[in-house]
């Protein structure tokens, strides 16, 4: 028994360091100076930190624009996430209607549909809406709800006694009271994980953005970074510098809702 | 009681059953369904039956672009058989190596929830960041990867400009987000109840039996999903690729979703691209249903199996 502890120690720690290297060796290569990048053998602590590289590379390109726009969309994507996904969850959580289960079924089977089906069409109404070249496209979709995430929270719901919906409505409750005053309180934990993997897809999208947007004023930070990798290939300080800045939110963001992503995770497949 | 129960039901039922409000909730999801969804599907595969070019006209051919693509479109094929590449080495990979962390998380040693948190770290960040963290680790002359290997005596090649290797080098950094699969995995072996080991473990039954006999037939639900999920994003494969390799060297990596968004975006074809997005639709969907009805002989599900006993 001690032997495999040991052993299973000695691989834990190799991983670890497997898996988060990456991430330190980006962080370490932003703080060197040119000469230390071309060093070899490779520098693994810089002689001194070179903080400054990270405004350098941040005004080399309208950065802040892009923050800005990354900002925009995630933060209105996010809430439209959120209100969409809790309002549909709890209508097919708590009503009964005639369809309400081919529809589910047809909600879920919604996931199978490659993106890339829908990325054409899409471009094309868009671009009929008169939407390329803005945020729109990025935003408004995500205001009528995703199949995943309504499947959660519908699950979430389901775990919740109908008799709490009861004594709402005895008191005289109307159908959105009962959402808004009861289920969405309820729902937060649930809510902490749509609305952090929402912010993380849309923070990291890439291709979506390449597609509806072409204009450099309209760009969000990831297509920035893009943009940066190919006009600076040498520049590679800098590079790394932007993709420090581009990891921290979502790193940020998943320490506080870690517990609700393992509880999750680790939860619901007893309930099956 | 009983009555009392048979007089409440109706009631419930009447109330939760009151005309148009539940489809005011879901409204939001029909309307997507309608215009994000449904629409975009029935547009594409109009497309695909047209010569549709950005601007110019635009003619209806039938299945002309089908035939093509599979009599006339040699590239076609070889981004095809790159993606099915990819799959062999992306799909075996994800699953066996995230159903081993997910084995080693569960032994419970000290500390397993620092371990977890690092293994999910990189499923975190996507896209480009992950793309400018191995870009540089991949380096032929300062990369990291090279300088280790350096040690064990082997001259590292040109991992992004190498035909053989650009492709091994996508897959490594595609695999470094597994995170998620890791996840289903460890909650799949902690819902394993304690007794089934320690019984065996009383019959004298040895520990490769055990994953044999129970790990393995517990985790199959978990293993079919990770298979399904894993396939279905090997053909989606796109953002790392295009951003590593751009699909080069000399289209070693031009994978089948590169060859349709270029298409797409780049060579204006819209109505060629809408006909290979929904021959990509129809290989995932025919896979998908082909692993589910092989999955019948070797899924395991603990649900089934007790209500067969009690039909018994």
């Amino acid at each position: 028994m001690p032997m495999r502890r040991t052993l299973g120690y000695g691989a834990l720690i190799f991983l670890t360091a497997l898996f988060v290297a990456p991430f330190l060796w980006t962080l370490i290569t932003a703080l060197k100076s040119e000469a230390e990048l071309y060093a070899y053998p490779p520098v693994f602590w810089p002689e001194r930190l070179r903080w400054e590289n990270f405004s350098n590379a941040w005004t080399a390109l309208p950065f802040t624009t892009f923050l800005k726009n990354s900002m925009i969309v995630v933060v209105l994507s996010t809430l439209g996430q959120l209100a969409s996904s809790s309002l549909v969850a709890y209508g097919f959580a708590r009503f009964q209607f005639p369809g309400r289960d081919p529809l589910f079924i047809l909600l879920l089977a919604t996931m199978m549909i490659p993106w890339d089906v829908k990325m054409i069409p899409l471009y094309m109404e868009f671009n009929y809406l008169g939407w390329i070249n803005t945020l729109k496209p990025l935003i408004v979709p995500a205001w009528f709800g995703e199949a995943f995430f309504i499947f959660l929270l519908r699950q979430y719901i389901m775990t919740i006694p109908m008799e709490i919906d009861e004594a709402a409505r005895m008191d005289g409750a109307n159908a959105w009271q009962i959402y808004w005053r009861i289920h969405l309180p309820l729902m937060a934990p649930a809510l902490v994980l749509v609305g952090t993997f929402h912010f993380m897809n849309a923070w990291n999208d890439y291709l979506g953005p390449l597609i509806y947007l072409n204009d450099q004023t309209t760009y969000t930070l990831p297509l920035g970074l893009a943009l940066f990798k190919g006009l600076h290939e040498v520049d590679y300080i800098s590079i790394a510098a932007i993709t420090v800045i581009l990891c921290l939110p979502p790193l940020a963001l998943f320490f506080y809702a870690q517990r609700y992503i393992m509880d999750n995770a680790l939860g619901s497949s007893v309930k099956g | 009681m009983a009555t009392a129960t048979a007089t409440r039901r109706p009631s419930r039922r009447k109330a939760r059953g009151a005309g148009i409000t539940p489809w005011l909730f879901i409204s939001p999801w029909i309307l997507g369904f309608l215009f994000f969804t449904l629409g975009p599907l029935v547009f594409s595969f109009v497309m695909s039956l047209h010569d549709w070019p950005v601007v110019g006209t635009r003619t209806f051919i039938g299945f002309e672009n089908y035939t093509t693509m599979v009599q006339d479109d040699p590239q076609f094929w070889k981004s095809l058989w790159i993606t099915v590449k990819f799959g062999a080495l992306f799909v075996p990979l994800n699953i066996v190596l995230s159903f081993l962390l997910a084995v080693l998380l569960n032994l419970n040693l000290r500390g397993t929830a620092i371990y977890r948190t690092a293994f999910y770290l990189p499923s975190v960040i996507s896209g480009v960041a992950l793309v400018t963290i191995w870009a540089w680790i991949y380096s032929k002359e300062y990369g990291l990867l090279n300088y280790l290997l350096s040690f064990a005596g082997i001259d590292g090649p040109n991992w992004l400009g190498d035909r053989t290797w650009a492709i091994v080098a996508i897959t490594v950094a595609s695999l470094w987000g597994l995170g998620g699969s890791m996840l289903i995995f460890l909650a799949g072996l902690q819902s394993i109840p304690k007794e089934l080991y320690e019984a065996a473990r009383v019959s004298g039954v040895p520990p490769w039996a055990q994953i044999t006999f129970i790990t393995l037939p517990m985790l199959s639900p978990m293993i079919l999903f990770t298979l399904i999920t894993s396939i279905i994003s090997a053909f989606q494969q796109l953002t790392i690729a295009l951003l590593l390799t751009d699909g080069g060297p000399v289209n070693s990596t031009y994978f089948f979703a590169m060859y349709i968004y270029k298409t797409a975006f780049r060579f204006h074809d819209m109505g060629y691209a809408a006909a290979m997005s929904w021959v990509m639709f129809l290989i995932i969907l025919a896979l998908s249903m082909l692993v589910m009805r092989w999955s019948a002989a070797w899924v395991y599900y603990e649900g089934q199996a007790r209500k067969d006993d009690a039909d018994a």
